[in-house]
């Protein structure tokens, strides 16, 4: 009897035709091992004094002060409680918009309007986060910004808005909701596209008015492909859109208080030159965020297998 | 009031809302062009406005008389937003073939090493290292090119698209004698001519407007790319005046500024925006394509 020692065995052509596929894959595979996979042993940065003139390996390990120095810092609290907070407040309305907003394309009768509408609300996805925040700029600028103006033609006392902490939450979910709800209404729309019509006429002919048709036929129907959204998003909770936090409040150090997030946080930490710092943080974000996405997905993929990223 | 008449003035309403809407979106525009072509003293008491108040085209020519800096920033931007384009869609496509082949002995083993990179990334501080202290590819166009050729999400888009394709037609083929790559690039990748062009539109997009790689790495103002040279020049008024060459114009007429501000925004940004609606299925496909899963 002949006893296999090894535990599969693939047949030469399969061997073969593997090995011929897997050469396609070579140029993909070195471009991940050189930008994704080598910067993963860089983060021992993130426990050593870092002196740019011994190099990461030679530097003197120091255990964990830098996460110490800024876990015990201000800092840490402003900036955790930002990402969160912005995060929080922009998953909830930033469904609650794009979902109103693919309702009413779906209302919408004529395809040529819908057409139009729909090009407008995604002109801002072609935009750079530079454009942004000068588009931004025409209506906060202290001197001749648009509400500024206002304020004056009302006889009210005007506001220099990048000193103006305290209106930055608003701002920036302005922006962002401007930004971004055109794009998050494309996934909804589409899952409305694929709504029953018999179920509609039904409703209808039972006598219900729009508004109960979108809550008990619509809404119902969008509501699986919502829940796997927010839990996506969750997923990213500690991260957030460095270009519209760096760029809208120009890096105005007078907007820190509920400007500053993790993200700008590191980047300035790297561009002072506080590379071990900084990497202790971005270190502690990717840690945060692995298991953040890790749970969530594993939330989706009982829910809901097939939208499960892994 | 009848039925119909009913959806009428309801469809009225939703119209309304939406021209609401379409102006919210498009006012911030217009204000642009039309700053941009004010005379700089009436706007320092008007203000920005909807409706030049006295128009005038210096800006315009300022933005003209010396225009290489933006014309450099232009071309630099367009050959790397191009290459890399082509080179992570072709990378891309060639590493999805073997993911999406059931026949591929160490699929698992590659899916893990693809995947992985979307789970846990070394951050910003390790990459900043690599790229300036071992690979020196800082102040060189490869620093826009190189990093972040290969993304994981859209190589598990380009398999979805592989994976909708019949089997039997690669079988034929390879009965015919066809070789993995003659495959590759005569079967899948025309087949998948959809998605990856989605895929490759929105690589694109995301390139052009990149600021972030000339922020941390680019020293030499003739390799920064256009947002870079955009953002410097709407943040910084000397940079501005430097870059326009108002800096050596008569001492007693006051440059203008403000108004230069809003024409180089515009012949920075213009011509994009007027170019990318019309490529505007593949961004909305993009989002669409859905149905990643390992």
């Amino acid at each position: 009897m002949q006893i296999n020692v090894t535990k599969k065995k693939y047949s030469r052509k399969a061997m073969r035709e593997s090995v011929s596929m897997g050469m396609l894959a070579i140029p993909g595979v070195v471009l991940l091992l050189i930008f994704n996979y080598a910067p993963m042993f860089g983060i021992v940065i993130a426990f050593k004094k870092y002196e740019p003139l011994k190099g990461i390996w030679k530097s003197k390990w120091i255990g964990l002060d830098n996460f110490k120095f800024f876990f015990t810092s201000q800092d840490a609290v402003r900036t955790i409680r930002n990402t969160m907070c912005y995060n929080i407040a922009w998953i909830i309305l930033g469904t609650i918009c794009a979902v109103g907003l693919a309702l009413m394309f779906y209302s919408l009768k004529s395809r040529r309007a819908l057409k139009f509408y729909n090009t407008v609300v995604l002109i801002p996805k072609f935009l750079s986060a530079v454009i942004l925040a000068f588009l931004a700029e025409i209506f906060l600028h202290y001197r001749y910004g648009v509400i500024n103006q206002f304020l004056s033609a009302l006889g009210l006392k005007t506001v220099d808005w990048y000193a103006a902490p305290n209106a930055w939450p608003f701002i920036l979910t302005i922006v962002h909701l401007w930004a971004s709800v055109g794009m998050s209404s494309v996934i909804y729309y589409a899952s409305l596209m694929g709504l029953d019509e018999g179920l509609l006429e039904a409703a209808k002919l039972d006598g219900a008015n729009k508004i109960q048709q979108i809550w008990h036929v619509m809404l119902p129907h969008l509501i699986p492909i919502i829940i796997i959204q927010t839990i996506l998003s969750i997923g990213h909770l500690f991260s957030g859109d460095f270009g519209l936090f760096y760029q809208v409040p120009k890096d105005q150090g007078m907007l820190y208080p509920t400007t500053d997030i993790i993200n700008t946080y590191t980047f300035r930490a790297l561009k002072s030159g506080n590379l071990a710092r900084s990497g202790a943080v971005g270190l502690a974000q990717s840690a945060a965020g692995f298991v953040t996405v890790v749970v969530t997905n594993a939330i989706v993929k009982k829910i809901s297998p097939e939208n499960s990223l892994f | 009031m009848s039925k119909s008449k009913k959806e009428k003035t309801g469809q009225l309403i939703l119209n309304g809302v939406f021209i609401l809407m379409a102006i919210v979106y498009i006012v911030p525009f217009i204000m642009v062009i039309s700053v941009s072509f004010t005379e700089e003293t009436t706007l320092y008491q008007t203000g920005y406005s909807l409706i030049p108040q006295k128009v005038d085209t210096l800006a315009y020519e300022l933005v003209f008389k010396n225009p290489g800096q933006m014309i450099r920033a232009y071309i630099v931007t367009s050959i790397f937003t191009l290459t890399a384009t082509l080179l992570s869609t072709l990378v891309m496509a060639l590493l999805a073939y073997p993911l999406a082949r059931p026949n591929f002995i160490w699929r698992n083993q590659l899916n893990f090493l693809v995947y992985f990179t979307m789970l846990f990334s070394g951050g910003m501080v390790p990459s900043y290292l690599l790229i300036t202290n071992v690979l020196h590819l800082n102040d060189t166009i490869w620093v826009y090119i190189l990093p972040g050729l290969v993304s994981a999400y859209n190589v598990m888009i380009i398999r979805t698209n592989y994976r909708s394709i019949p089997d039997e037609l690669i079988e034929a083929a390879k009965i015919d004698g066809a070789k993995e790559l003659y495959i590759s690039f005569k079967i899948m990748i025309p087949l998948a001519k959809p998605g990856l062009a989605s895929v490759a539109f929105l690589f694109l997009v995301a390139k052009w407007n990149d600021w972030m790689t000339s922020l941390l790495y680019i020293r030499n103002p003739n390799l920064y790319s256009l947002q870079y040279l955009l953002q410097r020049l709407l943040r910084e008024i000397d940079y501005l005046k430097n870059a326009a060459g108002v800096g050596s114009l008569d001492a007693s007429t006051q440059p203008p500024t403000e108004t230069l501000r809003f024409a180089m925004a515009l012949v920075a940004a213009g011509p994009v925006l007027i170019i990318f609606p019309f490529f505007q299925k593949y961004f909305t496909k993009g989002m669409t394509l859905g149905g990643v899963k390992g």
